[in-house]
């Protein structure tokens, strides 16, 4: 065991006397409204649509989440950066804690930004991760008060100017990001110990912990890019990952799901997974008033007493009343009753909404990637 | 159709249990490891019960709780949580359901005795929420740690040895360090870490040679503690509501560490490894309700090892529902009666359910208040027992907004991290760091100052580099703020970093050289203004309609408007709450805040609650309109009162923190409400008071405020010895004490440094063998209302706050009952006062001397109300307000039964703290109860503080001779009924010389042999009775050992002679087989 002091060693940015040289940033979010802060990391403007998250930790899963690709992240939780981050090798698809190789969030906005971080694992500060990614974070900022307009007005378009160096407003949702995020080329992933299964894994940015999931229990996972045919890979299954952006961009993912099902291929998706299983069988989505933005999502199992605590990052949600025969609600959320994930009733295909991958957030639902390998080798 | 998911539990668990009547046990007087949050958790329970039509039956001897008021339970008990007596209630009310997780350990461990005995299978009772096996299994730590193994969950691992190689096989096993653990300390051969081999075999050597046993563990000192308060249904419905983390490292008790609230220094993997240990381990025990799950958490990797699971409410769960806002206690009370999370609303939202994590998007600390001064020869170092007597909760949107608020909050005269001048100041940095006392913040801040490292200062404390560092931000801050001297303008910006990293605009004024004032104009003038901000469980994800706020520098909007007056609006009224609790000032200030608050709702008024204390149940948020926990300070309260558009703010309800505040407040602009600001400090001002009292004519004892020891010694002789000497308040201050002659005085004053012009000391003549009385009192623009006058059973002496109380007055001349009202009268008049008061008397042969006088509710304000059955606050609050006060329909002497008020000391939780009681208050809290004569309520009230009938031996130090003869009789009826009787010494050779048979046993410190402390030890004896022979003991005393003994030993122990003769007096007249089962209504 190595002692702490030789591992932790405690990083002060600056010395107790010297003032930093403070870098102004403004929000602008494109409902005029502004707020005041000072940037940390890369120090230039930067845009995107802001997005709020509730989560309390978990900051260097949900900054190389792709999911947030394209968007500016608003942490609810004032304090950020407290225990680091970890060793760029967290992002090994095996071994690792982080969820991608890079940082996807397109900025960062804390009320109080730690420059002093203290962890066992700790390789460097927050700040100066983002500097190395050129990645802007703004501090200083009432982020409950953003949040409380982000809530009401719906994600928004917004700015962070750095120095008074004003840049464009810049739209994620006008493209498709699933070419952004997913692998090029077919990438496999062994699995530890013998191998169970084979899955393909529809790529539309999957967090890398969907790929540990699956190949901690045994599964060899084949993961290919989001439009990529699976037919004729010789997979026993398919998982569908998350993803950022509009689901509609990507009708030739869900043309690749109807073709499993068609196929009687087991499976799962998640999140982006389980938008894509509805559009594949023809069931409809809509955008939620308040979209689901942390890790302490309760949704219950249909017809069950069965609650689960969840992470989630949506903000549309299936309509049920849109499900054709043999599809039934799976899940629902318990704050509004939304829908959180479907089942066909032979049991070989499921999605869910939240992410039971977790990372960040509770580790409730992983039992779910049991019972994805149970079909995958009944 | 094929379920993926197999519905676990849910279809299997039976329908809810139908229970029409449940008991519920409460947790008896405050005493230190179990306070206020009984009440609150208690109350949570009660409301959740009679939501569902449930009859509910309380059994607590609390009488000062709001759970034991009227409105709540359908029925009241004011009798000893002990199994003989529940026993009792039990077979008389024939509940179908108890409730045991709702009162503590006394509590749960009386419950657990009633199961064991099979007194509830008798009675067909089932015990509601998590079953009695698991409860034990939580308690038995083999049983414990076999069933978490079971799981694979690790609990630290530890062996007992008999042998030295047996020791150092195991050490050898789980690696070096070791923790050594020896049963008893035997002449300086304690517990402590070994290093190596050698240490060890040379450390269990020489301990195996004076016992049969040690233990060997794993060392875990240092490594970081962390709680999880977990809720789980009957449907296996399992979440985390809270993580917190402790700012000490393991090793300091976590009521004696600061918490903080979520953990800030675990990455996810570690917050969610643990989360799903406590869910895992949660629903192997088969927990139904709340518990809290306390972890060690190795700094330097994932290793981890679970420390305890408590089956029940704690203070953790209390500390929990305030920083959350998740009502932990009601819902474990919905879980137990067989509700499902999910059907459960979420209380904040009202619009989610009760199945859900909260998000907070603040943080919280909580900070522990200790009053070790006020006890003699207890050492000051904190560590693993718990030695706090309070605690308080601090919102914050950084770590040092909330930490420098919190460290005012405690009421030590600390305005924060820095700024306090010179008043905390170490010999021994390095001592004090590692081994740390109740000011170790302060000696964190010192050593920093003197620019020892972050790491140095982390390697001697343990205390993690994050919160280090964050403290280090405060100092910088404070550098920063020294370079404005007085004639600067302080930068706007450099101001609302301050104000942001926590500072008040005291500690501003006090490094920038100018008034208190001046800061808060420079504030208005820039903006910088704190905003309101709700505690709303969901980080503003949702919308919510709470009322539950705080307030911060870290936000540019407020979360709530004030309501806009509409016509018949009789506007927002401010009642100031009584912050930790401490000696002298605990639930009953809560009961009265509570009470104005009900009182002014009923009346139309909209209520606004300022209070920071986490176990009291004023700090609910449906208790008031609006709930602001924050700081109760000149500064706070004048910002809440403005964001609120207040009407009016009463300060006489929460003690004396809110009473200090009337005048500034006051002098602020702001409305008091009730007795005038002026009126109070003609009661608070010695001077002002003595020439009010000389003017009415009404007598006082002696008393001079004096600045040298001359003056003081030339007092002395002039009124007489003994003299009270009551020293001003300062940090470093001693307790307040009695001399008997000059000696005394002189080395009194002398030791404690305390007489200087800077601060005066007032000395007083101490009247002996004489009587005291208080008057609790409600007076309406100057008339007098409602009053009630009770004694004590201790002569003058003995501090009110551990006397024992006796109401209605039953020994007492009329003539000096008269005197009392007339003069009570009179004040009222003179003061014109608007609201509840108190006044304490002194009475010797219907001579009556007023000793004080506060102009606020006193702590027996619920004590009596409860007795005479007429809400004292109800009145006050209605007169503070101006609306019509009714008189009571029967006086005090129309009562059939009497009322009486005993201390509850916490001595056995203060190792080495002599249990002798002075003039400085040293109880922790107190019980009431009710019986047909002062005996049978006498009896109650002593049971209900751990007395132990019946009584078959008694150990007698009888003290001087006066003592000696008082006691003469009553023990010579004692010794005639056939109750052994041992004395020591000269005791013994008076009894023996007046024809009584007694037992000598040798003094402790005169024999190697057997002696009255090894009498005691041996269970020999079911009372001492140890009167002191002077009021100045501090030696190392035989009398000392003999009463830590008992303390030690668990056996009732009476210090004082008047007690000591009623005691005997109620034994001897068989008052203990006449103790009745009765409701308080039933009186």
């Amino acid at each position: 065991m190595t002692s702490v002091r030789e591992s932790t060693p405690a990083v002060r940015v600056e010395p107790p006397t010297a003032r930093p040289e403070v870098h102004r940033a403004r929000i602008l979010l494109e409902d005029g409204s502004t707020y005041e802060g000072v940037s940390f990391g890369r120090h230039a403007s930067t845009s995107g649509e802001f997005v709020f998250c509730t989560g309390m930790m978990g900051y260097p899963e949900t900054l190389t989440d792709p999911s947030y690709c394209g968007q500016v992240v608003v942490s609810t939780y004032p304090m950020v950066g407290n225990y680091g981050v970890p060793a760029r090798d967290h992002a090994d698809p095996i071994d690792g804690t982080l969820e991608s190789d890079r940082i996807w969030v397109k900025g960062l906005v804390v009320a109080d930004y730690s420059p002093w971080h203290s962890h066992w694992t700790s390789r460097g500060s927050l700040g100066e991760w983002l500097d190395d990614e050129g990645i802007t974070g703004v501090t200083g900022i009432d982020t409950r008060a953003l949040t409380k307009r982000l809530r009401e007005h719906g994600s928004m378009l917004g700015k962070i100017v750095v120095d008074e160096a004003d840049c464009d407003f810049d739209d994620p949702n006008i493209e498709n990001l699933a070419t952004r995020v997913s692998v090029r080329e077919p990438v496999t992933y062994a699995p530890t110990g013998n191998t169970l299964a084979r899955v393909a894994l529809l790529d539309c940015g999957v967090k890398l912990n969907i790929i540990r999931s699956l190949t901690r229990r045994g599964v060899e996972v084949l993961r290919v890019p989001w439009d990529h045919p699976v037919d004729a890979l010789g997979v026993d299954g398919l998982m569908i990952s998350n993803g950022p952006g509009n689901p509609r961009f990507l009708r030739s993912a869900a043309r690749v799901v109807r073709t499993a099902i068609d196929d009687d291929m087991p499976t799962f998706g998640v999140c982006m997974g389980n938008q894509l299983v509805a559009l594949a069988i023809g069931a409809s989505t809509f955008k939620l008033k308040y979209g689901h933005r942390g890790q302490n999502q309760p949704v219950r199992e249909v017809g069950t007493r069965r609650c689960y605590v969840t992470s989630q990052n949506h903000g549309f949600a299936v309509a049920p009343g849109t499900l054709p025969n043999g599809w039934s609600p799976w899940f629902e959320n318990l704050n509004d009753g939304t829908n959180e994930g479907l089942r066909h009733e032979s049991g070989r295909f499921f999605s869910v909404q939240f992410h039971p991958e977790a990372c960040p957030g509770p580790v409730d639902t992983a039992f779910l990637f049991d019972r994805f390998v149970e079909v995958l080798t009944r | 159709m094929t379920t993926l998911v197999e519905p676990q539990g849910a279809l299997a668990a039976k329908a809810p249990a139908r229970v029409k009547k449940v008991v519920v046990l409460g947790s008896s007087a405050l005493k230190i490891g179990e306070a206020g949050e009984f009440d609150y958790s208690g109350s949570q329970a009660i409301k959740a019960l009679a939501e569902e039509g449930i009859e509910t039956v309380l059994i607590n001897p609390n009488i000062a709780t709001i759970q034991t008021s009227e409105g709540l339970a359908d029925s009241v008990y004011f009798l000893p949580i002990e199994p003989g007596f529940v026993e009792r209630v039990l077979e008389k009310e024939r509940p179908d359901g108890l409730l045991l997780s709702f009162g503590g350990q006394t509590a749960l461990n009386c419950g657990v005795a009633l199961h064991d005995s099979g007194v509830l299978e008798r009675l067909g009772i089932r015990v509601l929420g998590t079953p009695v096996d698991t409860i034990k299994t939580t308690e038995d730590r083999d049983l414990f740690v076999r069933s978490l193994d079971e799981i694979g969950v690790h609990t630290p691992r530890s062996r007992a040895a008999s042998r030295v190689d047996e020791a150092i096989e195991f050490a050898h096993e789980i690696g070096y360090p070791v923790m050594l653990r020896i049963a008893f300390a035997l002449g300086g051969l304690g517990s402590g870490p070994c290093f190596d081999e050698d240490e060890l075999k040379d450390r269990a050597g020489r301990a195996l040679a004076h016992t049969g046993q040690v233990l060997v563990e794993e060392y875990l000192a240092g490594w970081k503690e962390v709680e999880y308060e977990v809720v789980r249904d009957r449907f296996d419905n399992c979440l985390t509501v809270c993580n917190m983390e402790n700012f000490d490292p393991l090793g300091i008790h976590t009521g004696e560490s600061i918490v903080v609230a979520p953990s800030q220094t675990l990455d996810n993997h570690e917050y969610h490894m643990l989360r799903e240990i406590a869910v895992r381990t949660v629903r192997h025990l088969g927990v139904v309700g709340e518990c809290n799950i306390q972890y060690a958490l190795d700094p330097s990797s994932r290793a981890y090892r679970v420390i305890e699971v408590n089956a029940r409410l704690s203070r953790s769960s209390a500390l929990a529902s305030k920083a959350t806002g998740y009502p932990l206690a009601f819902v474990a009370s919905k879980l137990a009666l067989g509700y499902g999370l999910d059907e459960l609303p979420n209380a904040v939202t009202r619009k989610t359910s009760a199945f859900f994590e909260p998000a907070l998007d603040y943080c919280v600390v909580k900070m522990p208040r200790w009053d070790l001064k006020k006890f003699r020869r207890v050492s000051q170092r904190i560590g693993s027992s718990m030695k706090s007597v309070g605690e308080v909760m601090a919102i914050g949107r950084s770590f040092e907004e909330a930490f420098q608020k919190a460290i005012r909050m405690l009421d030590i005269g600390a305005r924060g991290l820095v700024a306090n001048g010179t008043d905390f100041e170490f010999g021994d940095l390095e001592e004090e760091l590692t081994q740390p006392t109740d000011q170790r913040v302060f000696a964190v801040v010192e050593a920093m100052r003197q620019g020892w490292s972050v790491d140095r200062v982390h390697e001697l404390s343990r205390i993690d580099r994050w919160f280090l560092e964050r403290i280090r931000h405060v100092l910088d801050l404070e550098g920063a703020l020294k370079v404005y001297g007085s004639n600067d303008e302080i930068p706007p910006e450099a101001l609302l970093e301050a104000k942001r990293a926590g500072y008040s605009d005291k500690q501003v004024a006090v490094l920038t050289d100018r008034s208190f004032e001046d800061v808060w104009e420079a504030r208005e003038q820039h903006g910088i203004k704190p905003s309101v901000r709700q505690i709303d469980t969901l980080a503003a994800e949702f919308p919510a309609k709470t009322n539950y706020l705080y307030l911060t520098y870290h936000g540019d909007d407020d979360d709530i408007a004030p309501d806009p007056s509409g016509e018949h609006d009789k506007g927002t009224v401010l009642i100031l709450g009584s912050g930790t609790y401490r000696i002298g000032c605990s639930v009953e200030f809560d009961w009265c805040c509570v009470n104005a608050a009900r009182t002014l709702r009923k009346l139309g008024y909209k209520t606004a609650l300022v209070n920071y204390n986490p176990e009291t149940v004023s700090t609910d948020y449906d208790e008031s309109d609006f709930l602001l926990f924050d700081e109760i300070s000149h500064e706070s309260v004048r910002e809440i009162y403005e964001r609120l558009d207040a009407s009016g703010v009463i300060v006489s309800m929460g003690g004396q923190i809110p009473n200090n505040l009337a005048l500034k407040l006051h002098d602020s602009g702001l409305r008091i409400l009730g007795t005038s600001a002026d009126s109070i400090d003609s009661a608070e001002n010695r001077h002002k008071f003595s020439s009010l009292l000389d003017d009415l004519k009404i007598d006082q004892p002696d008393w001079a405020e004096l600045n040298t020891i001359e003056e003081a010694k030339r007092f002395a002789r002039d009124v007489g010895y003994p003299v009270l000497i009551r020293p001003s308040y300062v940090l470093s201050g001693a307790a307040m004490a009695v001399a008997t002659n000059d000696g005394e005085l002189e080395t009194y004053l002398d030791r404690a440094a305390l007489v200087t012009p800077d601060y005066p000391t007032v000395i007083s003549k101490f009247l002996v063998n004489a009587k005291e009385l208080e008057c609790d009192a409600v007076a309406k623009d100057g008339e007098l209302i409602v009053y009630a006058i009770s004694e004590h059973v201790e002569n003058a002496g003995v501090h009110s706050g551990d006397a024992t109380l006796v109401f209605p007055a039953q020994r007492t001349y009329l003539e000096t009952m008269r005197r009392i009202r007339k003069i009570t009268r009179e004040v009222a008049k003179r003061l014109k006062i608007n609201g509840p008061f108190n006044i304490q008397f002194i009475a010797k042969e219907n001579d009556v001397k007023v000793i004080e006088c506060n102009l606020r509710a006193s702590r027996s304000f619920p004590f009596v109300s409860k007795v005479i059955k007429h809400n004292f606050i109800d009145a006050a609050t209605r007169a503070i307000v101006g609306e019509p006060v009714s008189k009571p329909e029967k006086g005090a002497f129309d009562l059939n039964y009497v009322g009486v008020k005993a201390p509850q000391f916490s001595f056995t939780r203060l190792e080495g703290a002599d249990p002798l009681l002075g003039v400085e208050m040293a109880s922790t809290g107190e019980v009431g109860c009710i019986g047909d004569d002062f005996n049978e309520a006498f009896l109650k009230a002593l049971v209900s503080v751990g007395f132990k009938l019946p009584v078959k031996s008694v150990l007698v130090s009888a003290g001087p001779i006066e003592s000696k003869a008082e006691l003469l009789a009553p023990l010579r009826t004692l010794r005639r009924k056939g109750v052994t009787l041992y004395g020591t010494d000269k005791t013994a050779s008076f009894l023996q010389d007046n024809d009584i048979d007694v037992q000598r046993v040798e003094w402790p410190l005169e024999t190697d042999g057997a002696s009255a402390t090894t009498l005691i030890q041996e269970g020999g004896v079911d009372l001492v009775i140890n009167i002191p022979s002077s009021e100045q003991e501090r030696e190392i005393t035989n009398g000392y050992r003999i009463r830590r003994a008992a303390v030690d030993y668990a056996v009732p122990l009476i210090t004082n002679r008047q007690a000591a003769t009623r005691f005997i007096d109620a034994l001897v007249r068989g008052a203990e087989s006449g103790l009745q089962v009765k409701a308080w209504d039933e009186y």
